[in-house]
């Protein structure tokens, strides 16, 4: 039996970065500085991000797809990642929680998620789910000895292992429908075969999974205890990354797999979407703490992205890809001025603010608007980009309903600054300052503004 | 008929064992109905003519895994966790939405139509025996999916020791 070497040209990023991964396990014993460890794992993400263009084609037997849709999203992942390091770095020696490993789970996890953006088989498919699921289950509980951080790991854990199960069950029944894990071969046999109520069945099981990943309603339960009990670089990295990457999964599945149903899950997704939207944005209103008030409003933000996905054109798709972008900046902005402040958890602790760190103030105003999406800010670029191409999809209504709960995030995010720029100081707020730290900071407010700016850049 | 016969015998078994085991006060009860109940899994992997299959859930899963599992209870406080409550107070209405979702998976599984059937028919692998057949195809055909696996256990073993070692 002669069998021939696979192509292995299209998987090199993936090989790099589970190469650095396991490079850093090692290497944390040799360099008692971790900040080393970083500087490799930063370097690991620059090299996989400049081989990743060349990267294009399918191997081994078709399970394994890069195109530009994939490559797009590893944009995204890489760019998380390197952002998430940037301003872990401090911020774990702070929270004594500062292993090697650390670094290293980021870049398996960020493994997983790529593996997800271009996987064209259900099982390479449900084993990049679990890579990434399984490191940021550690990740969120890395504080050890911090209760809450136990916490986070053991509920994100518990329902993730829930929703994992609910998607094999899907898998399982489209298996036995059509006999084969591929993706487009799943599409033709189910254009020849119709519509069955087993195919809705396992349509919805596969929809739940990845919407519990995406942390949309009724789904999210979990995003605000995680997001609260992990540590905050964490909390930045789980709310873009892994939610990126339910998005990629849904626009191939959903978009090749089961495209004669669309019908079908374009009225659940709607149902979805405008629940999604409704919980976050309300819920948000009355968070005291940052973090979940973030936490919420990264559940909102899936609302809107779900737009995207439910206008079911090219546009709406390219929106959506655009819109993450976009988001992965501001919302790990935001999260790295709750890192900068020693005290920066609760929304009290905002106050005053402005008179006391102006600067700090300041950028944190330019997240918040971003958030909200007023312009000048890539926030804003990002939702009219989005809700345009939805309109011109045919769902003015579902618009107009997103635009109205756009309008009710702005009460939350505004809260922020109010407290920073109305209210009068309580105490004085320390900050840590570090070089990587800022340097994060620089870029995503750089890239928040230019792209407000000059919205060409990313669109078109 | 005996077929059906003998896959009914494990199916409501299996789901009989299930439930003693996550019924048990005492988590070393649970542990050795779940031992019953894998045993059971390995038997319908043979029904099914992977007997490659079966051999790897009793070694593996029966001998290894429990055995992890046992260590793993000792180490806990069992008295406390017999006094404890076992469930939360909402268990009737997981009961309800359990049976409701249970009757939509049987409706709905009932109308099944099997998709057509690959190469590996019961006589295919009973010509090249499973062992050989399972091996061929985990180590070409789905190479990449084995080598994410292994990553995953990877990860395992490292969170493993990221959570529960002793640091200076």
């Amino acid at each position: 039996m002669n069998i021939p070497f696979p192509d292995l040209r299209p998987v090199t990023p993936e090989i790099i970065m589970t190469l650095s991964a396991t490079a850093l396990l090692i290497l944390e014993l040799i360099f008692k500085n971790k900040g080393v460890l970083a500087f490799i794992g930063i370097l690991a993400a620059a090299a996989v991000m400049y081989i990743m263009p060349a990267s294009m084609g399918e191997t081994f037997g078709g399970m394994f797809i890069s195109d530009s849709y994939s490559i797009f999203f590893k944009f995204i992942f890489i760019i998380n990642l390197i952002l998430t390091i940037l301003i872990s770095l401090r911020y774990i020696q702070r929270q004594k929680a500062e292993y090697g490993e650390y670094y290293s789970l980021l870049l398996f996890a960020t493994a997983g998620m790529m593996l997800m953006a271009s996987a064209k088989d259900l099982i390479i498919l449900y084993l990049g789910l679990e890579l990434m699921a399984l490191s940021t289950y550690i990740l969120a509980g890395i504080k050890r000895h911090d209760v809450k951080s136990n916490e986070a790991a053991i509920k994100y854990f518990l329902l993730g292992g829930f929703s994992s199960a609910l998607l094999l069950y899907g898998i399982s029944l489209l298996y036995g429908m059509t006999t084969t894990t591929d993706i487009y071969k799943i599409a033709e046999h189910l254009k020849a075969t119709g519509v069955t109520t087993t195919l809705l069945l396992s349509m919805i099981l596969i929809a739940v999974a990845f919407l519990f990943k995406i942390a949309a309603a009724p789904f999210h339960m979990w995003a605000p205890d995680v997001y609260e009990g992990a540590p905050t670089s964490i909390t930045a990295f789980m709310s873009v990354g892994p939610k990126a990457a339910g998005f990629a999964v849904i626009g191939r599945v959903f978009y090749t797999a089961f495209q004669n149903i669309q019908t079908d899950w374009t009225t659940i997704l709607i149902g979805i979407a405008i629940l999604t939207m409704a919980v976050g944005n309300i819920l948000a209103i009355v968070q005291t703490n940052i973090k979940r008030m973030l936490a919420y409003s990264s559940i909102a933000h899936a609302g809107y992205i779900l737009l995207g996905i439910i206008a079911g054109t090219t546009e709406g798709l390219n929106a959506m890809m655009t819109y993450l972008f976009i988001y992965a900046f501001m919302n790990i902005g935001a999260f790295a001025i709750v890192i900068i402040l020693d005290r920066g958890e609760e929304l009290s602790d905002y106050e005053g603010l402005a008179k006391n760190r102006p600067l700090v103030a300041a950028l944190m105003l330019v997240f918040m608007f971003s958030l909200t999406g007023i312009p000048p800010t890539a926030g804003f670029i990002a939702k009219f980009n989005l809700f345009t191409a939805v309109i011109k999809a045919g769902y003015t209504w579902l618009v107009i309903i997103a635009v109205m709960f756009s309008a009710i995030s702005a009460y939350y995010y505004l809260r922020v600054v109010m407290n920073m720029y109305m209210k009068e100081m309580k105490q004085e707020a320390a900050i840590h300052l570090s070089p990587s730290l800022s340097l994060a900071i620089l870029i995503t407010v750089l890239m928040v503004l230019i792209i407000g700016i000059m919205p060409s850049m990313v669109i078109g | 008929m005996l077929s059906k016969l003998f896959f009914g015998y494990f199916a409501v078994i299996m789901v009989a064992l299930s439930l003693l085991v996550i019924t048990r006060r005492n988590p070393v009860h649970s542990v050795l109905w779940m031992l019953v109940l894998f045993f059971h899994i390995a038997g319908l992997y043979l029904f099914l003519n992977a007997e490659f299959l079966a051999a790897v859930q009793v070694i593996l899963y029966a001998g290894a895994i429990l055995v992890l599992f046992l260590f793993v209870i000792m180490m806990l406080n069992i008295k406390v966790e017999i006094t404890a409550e076992r469930f939360i107070g909402e268990w009737p209405i997981g009961v309800a939405l359990g049976l409701s979702i249970l009757m939509l998976i049987y409706f709905t599984t009932s109308k099944l139509i099997q998709g057509p059937a690959g190469q590996f028919s019961i006589e295919a692998i009973k010509a090249e025996t499973h062992t050989k057949a399972l091996g061929k195809v985990l180590y070409t055909e789905y190479l990449f999916p084995f080598e994410i696996a292994s990553l995953i256990l990877l990860i395992a073993i490292v969170g493993a020791i990221v959570l529960a070692k002793k640091r200076g």
